[in-house]
């Protein structure tokens, strides 16, 4: 409503036509920003206009605009999800930035996310790693009761604390190495976590941290950059217990073909 | 052509017509199941947990998303919890009750036998989801937690904080990914389906279109899976995802797939309002706030005081006044309309005077704040990064919208459409929930059809059906991907002025005031004409650039947007033509004396089908009756 406060910004927005195209920075000037608008939205008046004029629009990844998809992604001004404490790139609201501000947005960058097009990546790398034991086997027809398996409030609560995880990937965006180890140390964790996973526990860890090496994300070298700004706070202690989990693993657990159920 | 709207409801006592189904159903040897492919389009709750499972029991799948993985599909936002007739708490709870509730919150317009159904499978769901490893809330005991919902008196939702639809999708994910490392489901992403393929009157393939290349794929199977969602969408503003939306599900329909109520919309209670032009969505804030928040409005008109300053008794707690049985926890469609009500009598407050207070302050009061955070910590920060109020210190200003659709694709018993081999689950299809859903059912019913109905349903489909030899070679693969080329082309070649966006809005317009929340003859003429001439304007004006190659998302968004102004047409006419009012479908003719949504059960205690019958040609309706044998036709009551 407060069409008063209303903010012009320069923006400077990564272009890049293609995955092999060659891409750079171009400006744009928005003007008239309402502070009560979330950045997408920022960027659909931009994009309005570009179509009106006749132009390509911005691509960029979005969907459910609450936080929880995972879907937008986006470095703004050097950081992933722009940086603001626990917060997605679709929940942050253009309140956070001043009249006149210069923004600049670019795509998530990995070895692991290749671009699709413009602010667009292509993040199905966390598919494969998941593909390769982000799971309980537990078939449908399986279950016993709900509650014939205890499980203490406080691991429920940490088990939990790990699946808030959405997968948007900025973890991997921020680590100088483009690791995805906090993407799969809170899958990892949050399955060790609870009896339920523990039958497969040591297979898990193998399988998934062998996948995450071979399709192009780093190695962990405690940065703890992705805690910073990982939109869902959380924690590299999950990396631990993951690292735990491997290490164990690796004493105890022989199978003849580690790699069985990779995708 | 006449359609055929047997439900197919097996015979028997309420309680045993599942297990006599299961048992009579045929079943395909598991040697066999391996020579049979499924296509499911959409991985939420329903898609998901259908694939995965179809997998399991060994059919080759083929999976389709419209998003860059499964994981993202819209399930993934559902907050608040799900329903399970466990009777944990010792409440009182069973299956009959959980059915009751479910019959009775949808007004008396769903169909017995499937919502039985519903209730019985509710407790395999959550077996299964604690034993895939989703972390619900527990206990100190480390037992399962529950607490209230909407329309129950009785404490069945399970949760995971406020993000149980994204533990439950994480759950179905998982499962599938399960089966994708084993080679049994083929993902595909960034696919959207554009055409049903029907051969010899059975659905036999899908035309999908490939987002990031703009290039149409055929792919054919022996029976097809429609797991879209819902179309709310068709408001412009809502609670949905920016990329749900009708397309699948309408192509269905212009396919033979009968559309059943199309009108019955829900409208959330409890969301964020809407505060500019610019605005792309509305978000909800869960029902579950509505255990600990009130809900009230000064009673003086034009009252600007802040709302700390306006004492208890100039103060109209109405949901507790008007309804004292089940107060703040009255049901969604009958929150919404209250609250409609109160901001029509200028009793509204906030900058735009549409919003209600939502306040949290004697529960803060009670319970403590730390208690408080506990249980919905999150969803106070959401609205904080929304609004920048602090929900702690000053009452939520919340109003309704769109959120869910119970109308949707009709299917029998079996979800199987009117076209053979078309099997519909979730929020796509009409069968559950009547003419109003219940909080933390949505979720129960994707369950439930995915991993515990068509899992043993399509198995009878395929053991039961001739099925020839199709290919994509075949002329009905070549004949649907050349009338997808030629509407793309179509399209393109309009060059008007006006955007997408542009005619989605004014869509979203007439849709909102005319067939939102109340609903009036007059009205509902206006949107029909408003609506055709936008479809003139629409296939006139519409500015569009580019070609198809290139990742063109204003050519994805026009597609969907000239499907949107088809639905609402239909949805228009759908209401126009059910004189009463019933749950979310209030006609402002047809309402008791205290403003109550009235039914007319001798002339309307049936499905509205709607038949498509060409572009030029008004669309049938037909009637599915519904037969209560079990419960008794009543008014409702939640006073």
């Amino acid at each position: 409503m407060a069409t008063t406060n209303n903010m012009t910004l320069n923006l400077k927005i990564w272009r890049q036509k293609d995955k092999t195209s060659e891409g750079k920075l171009v400006d744009y000037r928005v003007e008239n920003v309402s502070p009560d608008m979330s950045f997408l939205e920022m960027i659909d008046v931009l994009n309005d206009q570009l179509v009106r004029k006749g132009e390509d629009t911005i691509a960029f990844d979005h969907d459910c605009r609450e936080g929880i998809c995972g879907m937008c992604s986006m470095m703004i001004n050097g950081k992933a999800h722009g940086g603001f404490k626990n917060t997605t790139t679709c929940q942050v609201h253009m309140r956070l930035y001043k009249d006149g501000d210069t923004v600049v947005i670019e795509p998530f960058r990995a070895k692991a996310f290749p671009i699709v097009k413009d602010l667009t990546v292509d993040r199905s790398a966390i598919d494969k790693v998941m593909a390769a034991g982000g799971f309980i086997t537990a078939n449908t027809g399986n279950a016993p009761d709900a509650n014939a398996m205890l499980i203490p409030k406080p691991v429920a609560d940490e088990a939990m604390d790990a699946a808030a995880c959405i997968g948007c990937g900025a973890c991997v965006a921020s680590c100088p190495n483009g690791s995805g180890m906090l993407f799969m140390g809170a899958k990892v964790s949050q399955l060790a976590l609870l009896p339920q996973g523990q039958p497969e526990s040591p297979k898990r860890a193998l399988n998934m941290v062998y996948t995450h090496d071979t399709v192009g994300f780093g190695n962990c070298t405690t940065h703890a950059e992705c805690e910073a700004t990982c939109p869902k706070g959380i924690s590299i202690e999950h990396i631990a217990r993951m690292n735990r989990e491997y290490l164990k693993a690796a004493f105890t657990y022989h199978e003849k073909n580690r790699s069985e159920g990779a995708g | 052509m006449s359609f055929n709207l047997d439900p197919k409801i097996p015979a028997g006592p309420l309680s045993e017509k599942w297990d006599k189904h299961k048992f009579e159903m045929k079943r395909v040897n598991p040697a066999n199941k391996r020579k049979f492919t499924v296509i499911v389009v959409g991985t939420g709750l329903a898609g998901g947990s259908a694939a995965a499972t179809l997998a399991e029991l060994g059919y080759n799948v083929l999976s389709f998303c419209i998003q860059d993985t499964p994981r993202r599909a819209h399930s993934i936002a559902a907050q608040g919890g799900i329903n399970g007739a466990k009777n944990y708490p010792n409440d009182g709870d069973s299956v009959r009750n959980l059915f009751y509730d479910t019959i009775k919150g949808g007004d008396y317009r769903s169909r017995e036998a499937n919502v039985y159904r519903l209730a019985q499978v509710s407790n395999n769901i959550i077996d299964q989801m604690v034993s895939q490893g989703v972390p619900f809330a527990r206990e100190y005991g480390g037992y399962l937690d529950n607490r209230s919902f909407g329309g129950a008196q009785v404490s069945r939702t399970f949760y995971a904080r406020g993000q149980t639809g994204q533990q439950l999708l994480l759950g179905a994910y998982s499962g599938m990914m399960k089966m994708v490392a084993k080679g049994k489901i083929k993902q595909f992403t960034r696919r959207e389906m554009m055409d049903l393929v029907v051969v010899n009157g059975k659905a036999r393939g899908i035309i999908v279109k490939n987002l990031i290349t703009g290039e149409l794929e055929r792919y054919a199977a022996d029976a097809v899976l429609l797991c879209t969602g819902g179309y709310g969408n068709v408001f412009y503003l809502s609670t949905n995802a920016q990329h749900s939306n009708v397309t699948a599900a309408w192509r269905c329909y212009k396919r033979g797939a009968g559309f059943a109520n199309p009108c019955f919309t829900q409208i959330h209670p409890t969301c964020i309002p809407v505060h500019g032009d610019y605005q792309s969505k509305l978000t909800l804030m869960s029902e579950s706030l509505r255990n600990d928040g009130r809900v009230w409005v000064p009673k003086k008109q034009g009252d600007t005081r802040k709302p700390a300053e306006i004492p208890e008794e100039e103060r109209d707690y109405y949901l507790e006044r008007i309804y004292p049985s089940f107060g703040n926890l009255a049901p969604r469609d009958v929150s919404s309309r209250q609250a409609k009500f109160r901001c029509d009598e200028g009793l509204g407050v906030g900058p735009t005077k549409q919003a209600v207070y939502l306040d949290f302050r004697d529960a803060i009061k009670r319970d403590g704040k730390e208690v408080i955070a506990a249980r919905y910590g999150n969803l106070f920060e959401m609205y904080e990064r929304i609004t920048a109020d602090n929900p702690y210190n000053t009452p939520m200003m919340i109003y309704p919208a769109v959120h869910y659709t119970m109308g949707g694709l009709w299917v029998d018993y079996n979800l199987q459409s009117t076209v053979p081999g078309l099997h519909v689950l979730g929020e796509a299809n009409f069968s559950d929930h009547g003419a109003n859903r219940l909080g933390a059912s949505a979720l129960m019913q994707g369950l439930a059809d995915g991993y515990f109905v068509a899992p043993y349903t399509i198995s009878n489909y395929l053991a039961s059906t001739p099925l020839e030899k199709v290919t994509v070679d075949d002329n009905a693969f070549k004949d649907a991907e050349q009338a997808v080329k030629l509407q793309t082309a179509k399209l393109l070649g309009i060059k008007g002025s006006r955007t997408a966006t542009d005619f989605h809005r004014a869509l979203g317009h007439y849709m909102w005031d005319y067939v939102g929340m109340s609903r009036s003859e007059k009205g509902l003429k206006t949107a029909l004409d408003g609506i055709r001439k936008l479809k003139e304007e629409f296939w006139s004006d519409l500015k569009l650039n580019g070609d198809t190659s290139n990742y063109n998302l204003e050519l994805h968004r026009a597609t969907r947007v000239a499907d949107f102004i088809e639905l609402g047409e239909l949805m228009a006419l759908d209401a126009l033509e059910r004189r009463e009012s019933c749950g979310g479908h209030f006609r402002e003719e047809y309402q008791t004396a205290d403003n109550e949504a009235k039914r007319d059960d001798e002339n309307f205690t049936h499905a509205a089908v709607w038949e498509y019958t060409g572009a030029n040609s008004s669309p049938v309706r037909h009637k599915e009756e519904l037969v209560f044998e079990n419960v008794k036709l009543a008014t409702r009551s939640y006073k």
